[in-house]
């Protein structure tokens, strides 16, 4: 871990403020993921903005029945919160999925959407990784890739023993699964005013600049998260796999939620899965599958060979292909009931 | 008091955060290493430049193998205790990389913090050579190992008897596989760390180190430092009260102890090296193994053949051997067997003993060849174990000292419920989930060795002993405190063992689950010793109710000598220690097992594991519920601690049937899922209810006390129980450990 | 038992006029700081680089809080800030002023008789652990699950007590000690 140096402001202006005094500084919240990548050699900020004391503490409800998560309130107090816990049962579930206790006790909203890959080579700093050193290639391809992605990438670039661009990381987050599903919007404030973001944009696939993970600008600091009204408290789950029964990052996991009418016709459905992609993965082809049809074992299928349609694997993680769209059928299956 | 489940002795320091360990040791003008490491597999360096590391404030030093103090040259001075044949690693030995990751500089500062960064700061240029890591693709360069001092207690395997070929040729039900085995790494909660106080030289004399090191043997690390360094062994003395966990790991010096020496003899001044949690990945790990079985029976089930081959990887430098295959010649009657070791030399560290070595590895492939087998010949596994039971062991053609294995069959089954299961493959269910249940037999060894320990009955009536052994989490405190208590008949209270430094008497390093016998019985027979002379003493009194008896007349209780024949003739053993004019009356023994009595018989720990495990039937996810071990271990000394052992053990076999794997990437020779995050070991949840029986078993062969250790014995048959459990359920058989989800698909 | 004896190693620091300011030059940038551990207030002279558990186990010779991993995966370094527990590897000291943080040493203090705590006492009666190295993270995650009051059966406890590895395997007698104080 490099030497910083460190200030606690307690409003978002002289936040903002600290944040453009260095060109590589960085916001802190709960710390567990940067801290970690700090002390690995991966990340380097000589400044560290620590976020915890500005006005973002608060859970409170929006006038359209939405609610915002204030960014640094921590993930723990998110997921054991009552309006979560009553209206977004997908999102506490999600939440408690992920991480330990300990962690969920630290990290915070904002900062769990700036999880970074637990690629192997990503988080060893001696190795080759395109996304930490673009250009320097990408030996997860034809290494070991148990918990790489699926799909997102850029197969022809994956092909190129000497791409500069490939990447197969995959984002970590169980949490973002769920914003995903539940197309939540990432407020930020920055140099350059305030912006909305809905969770779709928020992250990017790796492209020709696998280093990015996110769309954010430099010197923006989010906010809040905003969660729509539409929390899909009946039809909802999390299914997450993993290689033992908790505190383990998800080879696959899939955030559902739906609306269905009496006669038990899907009217409205979401599927987003964790452990497959760069980002989140959502797609509207999938989820219009769904409705309008019967809950069915059939119906699920289709709408899970849909949402990984294209998907490759790379020899250690060929396996998700078809264990995701399993998962996607159990998710859709403990849904309904 | 032996018998009794008292809690553990050093129950309050551990709960309390007092119970220090190696990096805990805070001393004035401490400094601090961090070491970095290679990042090729193999080659040499051509270059380091550590200007900018040089350059940070308080950064003391950055020894390489150009600086480091002068080291001796000859592989005997790096000999451990548990050193296999060939040249030892030595961390700094010159410009030659041997596999990746290994340690190439020190960086010394004041702080921790400046250490660790100034690491990163320290460049190296390499001479790269193409590496080979890969097992798989170089069996072919499998060789037999050579053997070292080390294979008196690891055997390797013994000339086959019969025909094997033939007999499978002939049998009625043949089965046969190949089984891969991922690697692991022991992985203790506590990372490797040595903190080395330097002490200046007096006049014309070498300087002095007190050196706390995590190690499952302080005279073993005093005896690589004082020989490596060229220091007297009475410079260098080493403590090691308490061990974060080591399963191994400790029973070889790690390279941080060496280099912490190294600085501080080089620096004048005291430095402290821990290991990071991916540096554990940096050094010795139970190999990789490939192993080809093949079994033949007659049609009502008896064994007729048994082939077992492992071949397993070790390092350039030495060949690491372990035994995986000669259980399976043991285990079970059979007349014709062949069983076959070798190795394949790679350009990795060389592999270590790790909990159960070997035993679990050649057992987890017998006992599901045997399952299949119990299949092939329509038997209940149970039953087909049963009748293929012997007590005698044909491969050294003489009884064991005892094998009360029916028992665990018999009184395990029951406690399981095993009479209810259905054979059928995925026949039983819980709504939608498919629940299968297996079992498995295990061995281990039961060995004995030299030990000494010291007796000293103070002057306030209270007993301290001690003796260099370690205590890894394996209630050796506690137990050791029990057997001086009961010898002398005194109150736990009243008596304190102490281990872990090498002032005290020589023990053995702790491992092969030798300690509760060997020490055990040097700590008998010192307090039987110290009895003699307190009997001497009591005799000297004036008109001594004492004056003609002899040893056996007397028995030691409530803190009492009393007469055997009358015991109201007393004497309270503080008032003999008065006798002693004002001073302790100390005794120091050697306890040497009975080798002739010995070698007559095979001495072994047996058990039978019960697994319960349920399958999602779409997800392929593996829980497991339930499992019963049944272990005849010879007498238990104390049942808390006992139950501790085995369900650790069971854990431990549940998560190399599931969990456990080090990932190499053969591209680049290291492996990649180095860190808690991505080693997946078990946790809270992963916990199934566990039950635990010891059966009876009496056995004055293996050592006086009839004492067999219990630290490998839970785990050895755990995985096969599992992975047989998972067959009943799923009707998949996966022989590659471990079972991940993906291969049930 | 053999503990040590040794002093408390105590460190010698500059000030630093730079911190102050806020902003402090980075290579040279010890921050004085208090931190209330286990009810006392300390004043430390740190570098802001340096980790809550660091500053436990380094700077005060609070060596019960163990370093497991340094990366959050195992547990080993859990104490409690506010009632709560986190991993003290992964939050730098410098965060943590004007918190409550209670490590293993300061358990026992909680107690009227500055006894061993319920808990303390039920993982010896249980033998809850082996080597002991994950056990003060044990205790005090557990105590931080009891203050959060959401684990009400045994599988809750197990999940929710799922961030503390042990490698002994003492997993279910760690169990039976905290369900003899929830």
């Amino acid at each position: 871990m490099n030497p910083f140096s460190y200030t606690r402001p307690e409003a978002v202006a002289d936040a903002l403020n600290d944040i453009g005094q260095q060109p590589n500084a960085k916001f802190i919240g709960g710390g567990t993921n940067l801290i970690d990548l700090m002390k690995v050699n991966v990340e380097h900020p000589t400044h560290l903005v620590d976020v915890n004391h500005l006005p973002l503490g608060d859970i409170t409800e929006l006038p359209d029945g939405g609610l915002r998560l204030g960014a640094s309130v921590t993930n723990a107090d998110t997921a054991w919160h009552p309006l979560v816990e009553e209206r977004y049962p997908l999102l506490s579930k999600t939440i408690l999925a992920g991480a330990s206790p300990q962690l969920r006790n630290m990290a915070t909203n904002g900062g769990n959407l700036f999880q970074r890959t637990r690629c192997y080579y990503f988080y060893d700093a001696q190795m080759s990784c395109n996304k930490r050193q673009p250009g320097s290639g990408c030996p997860a391809i034809n290494g070991y890739n148990r918990i790489h992605a699926i799909v997102g990438m850029d197969k022809a670039e994956c092909q190129n023993p000497n791409s500069k661009t490939a990447c197969i990381a995959t984002h970590p987050s169980d949490m973002c699964v769920a914003l995903a599903a539940l197309e939540a919007v990432v407020r930020v404030t920055g140099p350059n005013g305030d912006r909305s973001i809905p969770m779709a944009d928020f992250h990017r696939l790796p492209d020709t600049d696998p280093q990015r993970d996110n769309t954010l600008e430099p010197g923006e600091l989010v906010t809040s998260i905003d969660l729509p009204a539409k929390g899909f408290p009946k039809h909802f789950t999390y299914v997450k796999l993993r290689d033992r029964s908790s505190y383990a990052f998800a080879l696959v996991s899939v955030a559902v939620g739906l609306e269905m009418d009496d006669n038990g016709t899907i009217t409205e459905a979401r599927i987003a899965m964790g452990g497959v992609a760069h980002k989140p993965w959502r797609k509207s082809e999938a989820e219009q599958l769904l409705i309008g049809k019967p809950a069915t074992d059939e119906t699920f299928r289709a709408a899970a060979e849909s949402l990984l349609d294209g998907a490759v694997g790379f020899g250690h993680n060929t396996f998700k292909i078809e264990l995701g769209k399993r998962a996607i059928v159990r998710a859709l299956q403990e849904a309904i009931s | 008091m032996i018998g009794q489940p008292i809690s553990r002795v050093d129950g309050p320091a551990k709960v309390t955060g007092k119970a220090k360990f190696a990096a805990e040791f805070n001393v004035p003008n401490l400094t601090y290493g961090v070491v970095v490491t290679s990042a090729i597999a193999k080659g040499r360096i051509v270059g380091i430049d550590d200007r900018e590391a040089l350059a940070q404030p308080g950064v003391r030093m950055v020894m390489t193998h150009k600086n480091r103090p002068k080291l001796a040259r000859l592989d005997l001075n790096y000999k451990d205790q548990d050193a296999p044949a060939g040249s030892p690693f030595r961390p700094l030995q010159d410009d030659k990389i041997f596999y990746s990751t290994q340690p190439i500089a020190l960086v010394v500062a004041d702080t921790f913090e400046m250490a660790r960064y100034a690491a990163t700061l320290v460049k190296v240029a390499y001479h790269e050579e193409a590496h080979e890591t890969d097992l798989q693709a170089n069996l072919s360069e499998a060789h037999n190992p050579a053997a070292g001092p080390v294979n008196l207690f690891k055997p390797l395997p013994p000339k086959p008897r019969g025909n094997a070929q033939q007999a499978y040729m002939e049998a009625d039900k043949r089965v046969s596989g190949e089984f891969v085995h991922q690697a692991e790494h022991h992985n203790p909660m506590e990372m490797f760390a040595t903190t080395a106080v330097y002490e200046a030289p007096k006049r014309g004399e070498k300087p002095r180190l007190t050196i706390y090191d995590k190690t499952q043997g302080a005279p073993n690390s005093q005896l690589v430092v004082a020989n490596g360094l060229n220091l007297p062994f009475k410079n260098v003395r080493v403590i090691s009260p308490f061990i974060g966990g080591a399963f191994g790991s400790g029973l070889r010096p790690q390279y941080q102890l060496l280099l912490a020496s190294m600085a501080a003899l080089e620096l004048k001044q005291s430095v402290r090296v821990s290991l990071t949690r991916d540096q554990m990945f940096t050094m010795g790990f139970r190999p990789a193994t490939v192993q080809k079985i093949a079994l033949g029976a007659q049609a009502d089930g008896t064994l007729s053949s048994v082939y077992h081959q492992a071949i397993a990887e070790t390092s350039h430098r030495e060949d690491y051997t372990e035994t995986v295959v000669n259980w399976s010649g043991e285990l079970y009657k059979c007349d014709n067997v062949a069983l076959d070791y070798q190795l394949v030399s790679l350009d990795v560290y060389s592999p270590q003993d790790m909990r159960a070595p070997g035993g679990v590895t050649g057992v987890s492939v017998l006992e599901v060849a045997m399952d299949e087998m119990a299949y092939e010949v329509g038997m209940d596994p149970l039953e087909f174990r049963i009748k293929n039971f012997t007590s005698w062991d044909q491969t050294h053609d003489r009884p064991y000292s005892s094998k009360e294995i029916l028992a665990c069959y018999r009184e395990g089954a029951e406690r399981f419920g095993w009479a209810r299961r259905t054979p059928e493959p995925r026949s039983m269910r819980d709504g939608n989930v498919l629940v299968g249940w297996g079992m498995a037999s295990g061995v281990w060894m039961a060995d004995q060795i030299p030990a000494r320990a010291e007796a000293v009955l103070g002057v306030n009536g209270k007993l301290r002993v001690s003796s260099a052994t370690a205590d890894i989490g394996t209630g050796t405190y506690t137990i050791m405190t029990q057997i001086a208590a009961e010898t002398l008949g005194l109150p736990i209270d009243d008596v304190l063992f102490r281990l872990g430094d090498t002032d005290m008497p020589l023990a053995p390093i702790q491992g092969g689950s030798w300690t509760a016998a060997t020490v055990g019985n040097a700590v008998r027979v010192v307090c039987e010793d110290l009895g003699k002379k307190l009997l001497k003493l009591a005799a000297q009194m004036p008109d001594s109710p004492f004056k003609k008896a002899k040893s056996t007349d007397v028995q030691f209780v409530d803190s009492h000598m009393r007469l055997v024949g009358d015991p109201s003739v007393a004497i309270s053993l503080r008032d003999i220690v008065a006798l002693n004019g004002g001073k302790a009356v100390r005794e120091t023994s050697t306890s040497i097992p009975n080798m002739l009595k010995q070698s007559r018989y095979t001495r072994y720990t047996h058990s039978a594991i019960f697994a319960e495990v349920r399958v999602d039937p779409d997800l392929n996810v593996v829980t497991v519920s339930r499992l019963v071990g049944a272990v005849a271990a010879g007498r238990i000394i104390n049942p808390k601690t006992a139950r501790s052992q085995i369900i650790g053990g069971m854990v431990w076999g549940l998560s190399k049937a599931l969990h456990e794997e080090s990932v190499r990437d053969n591209n680049v020779g290291r492996f990649m899922n180095h860190n808690y995050a991505e080693y997946h070991i078990p946790v809270c949840k992963d916990t199934p209810d566990m039950d635990v029986i010891f059966v009876e078993e009496h056995d004055d062969v293996v050592n006086p006390m009839g004492i067999k250790g219990l630290g490998e014995i839970g785990q050895v048959g755990t995985p096969a129980a599992i992975a047989n459990a998972i067959f009943h359920a799923t009707g998949k058989r996966v022989h590659d450990l471990p079972i991940t989800l993906d291969k049930l698909l | 038992m053999q503990t040590a004896t040794l002093p408390p190693k105590t460190k010698q620091t500059k000030t630093d006029p730079a911190s102050a300011a806020g902003l402090s030059n980075a290579n040279t940038g010890l921050r004085s700081f208090s931190l209330n551990v286990n009810g006392t207030e300390r004043t430390l002279n740190l570098a802001p680089w340096t980790t809550l558990l660091d500053a436990l186990r380094e700077y005060m010779d609070l060596t019960g809080t163990k370093k497991g991993c340094d990366h959050g995966q195992c547990g080993a370094c859990t104490v409690l800030v506010n009632g709560k527990r986190i991993n003290a590897c992964l939050s730098l000291a410098i965060m943590h002023e004007g918190n409550q943080i209670t490590t293993i040493e300061g358990i026992a203090n909680q107690t009227e008789t500055g006894g061993l705590h319920p808990l303390q006492q039920a993982f010896i009666e249980h033998d809850a652990f082996q080597c002991g190295y994950c056990t003060p993270g044990q205790i005090c995650s557990a105590i931080g699950m009891i203050n959060e009051g959401r684990a009400k059966t045994t599988d809750d406890i197990k999940e929710l007590m799922s961030g503390n590895l042990c490698r002994c395997g003492a997993y279910p007698h760690i169990i039976d000690a905290i369900k003899t104080v929830l």
